[in-house]
């Protein structure tokens, strides 16, 4: 019993200091992030790692997704006579949510992972602390611009996932199933309103690429410096990160659709 | 090649697909393209009894054309009925005895507003009121006014 409510104890004490700990991070994160802007070639080389290396999962996924969701509408769409509207729906569900969410999962998965592995790496092997020593502040040279890169990369590539994703769904649903071309668009153009579905969808986005930085730089900065820790770091970065995009996605959801 | 170059051609790829995207989602899938050719608008005005389900931005069409959007809805305090305003594109010039009704596109669809042009030679002009409005069909009511008339015929017999 005495037990047990010790272990209660000692696990408020360690949430309150990790929170603790993660303000003062983001207090003293927030003053280096400009240094990101003005030391393009850094900024240049981690948009390629968290960006462009993560291009192919994000692309393949945003195809199949899309053509998965032009083929189950186009099921429960035909059977009312409607499957024209199969744009409309597949248009809407990514813009507004799967887009954003599957998008953030992805790169949870793909570069948040890695971001926390490489910091965690850095640390175990003391090459954060050698930069102290040659009086270059970590923070502005190793976090700043992978913040940034995060923050500019995941809205790009959601775009890029939802354009393919309803390229996917034109392919099933016209090109296979026979769904006549101009209302699959002009029904999707119809009712997609940009201010409404595509500036939410974005809003969304950046969020997620903020959460998404924060979890994987935070996690790579408590990293405790034995390659047990750098893998403890690695999954808790995927697993916190995965459920605070969910959890966000439904209070953002919750804001702006109703 | 240089290292260098080949990341910078990198993230190149990267935003050159990303603004095709942004591009295509604009300007293909959403009204974009509708709202930044923002068209001279005049407002109308008209009372309805009931409008059902209209919303804000519902299209307003005349003999089926959109010719401008439900801008606000709100409710007259004068005489307790709906007030719904629209903007109507410029270049449609409407005459003073044009009726207006709320109409449903399909069994199920999104209402809108249905104008029917008069023969007055005179037109409406900004801040107008179109005078005939005929409010929209509530299932409910009809479904009443069939079980009156059955009722009736009913009783008569």
């Amino acid at each position: 019993m005495l037990k047990a409510l010790q272990q209660l104890g000692a696990w408020g004490i360690n949430l309150t200091r990790s929170a603790g700990r993660l303000g003062l991070f983001l207090l003293s994160l927030l003053p280096a992030l400009p240094y990101a802007i003005w030391r393009v070639s850094l900024l240049v080389k981690q948009t390629f790692n968290v960006g462009t290396l993560s291009l192919p999962i994000i692309m393949t996924a945003g195809l199949f997704v899309g053509m998965v969701l032009g083929l189950q509408g186009y099921n429960v769409l035909v059977d009312y006579n409607s499957e024209e509207a199969v744009g409309t729906m597949t248009a809407l569900s990514l813009l507004r949510e799967l887009g954003p969410v599957v998008a953030a999962l992805l790169f949870v998965g793909r570069a948040g992972s890695a971001l926390t592995a490489e910091i965690g790496l850095m640390r175990s092997t003391e090459q954060l602390s050698a930069l102290e020593m040659m009086a270059v502040d970590p923070l502005k040279f190793i976090y700043a611009p992978r913040f940034m890169a995060v923050l500019i990369t995941l809205p790009l590539l959601t775009l890029i996932f939802i354009a393919l994703g309803i390229w996917g769904g034109w392919l099933v649903a016209v090109g296979w199933l026979g769904v006549d071309d101009g209302a699959f668009w002009s029904q999707m153009h119809a009712h997609v309103d940009w201010r409404e579905d595509v500036v939410n969808g974005m809003i969304k986005s950046v969020a997620f690429a903020l959460l998404i930085a924060v979890v994987a730089l935070f996690q790579g900065s408590e990293t405790a410096p034995t390659s047990e820790g750098v893998s403890y770091a690695t999954t808790r970065t995927v697993v916190h990160g995965s459920l605070g995009v969910l959890g966000l996605d439904f209070i953002l959801t919750a804001l702006m659709f109703n | 090649m240089g290292k260098q170059a080949k990341i910078e051609i990198g993230v190149g790829i990267l935003v050159l697909f990303s603004i095709i995207s942004l591009f295509v989602i604009a300007m293909k899938v959403s009204n974009f393209a509708d709202m930044a050719q923002d068209r001279p608008t005049y407002t109308l005005k008209a009372h309805f009894d009931n409008i059902g389900g209209l919303k804000v931005r519902a299209p307003v069409k005349l003999s089926g054309v959109v010719i401008g959007r439900v801008a606000s809805i709100g409710v007259d305090k004068s005489n307790y009925r709906a007030l719904v305003t629209m903007k109507i594109d410029k270049a449609y010039q409407l005459p003073l005895d044009t009726s207006a009704s709320i109409l449903t596109s399909g069994l199920l669809g999104d209402q809108y507003i249905g104008l029917e042009p008069g023969g007055d030679d005179q037109y409406l002009a900004d801040e107008d009121e179109i005078e005939m409005t005929q409010s929209a069909l509530v299932l409910e009511n009809l479904i009443g006014q069939l079980m009156v008339k059955l009722t009736d015929s009913g009783d008569k017999q």
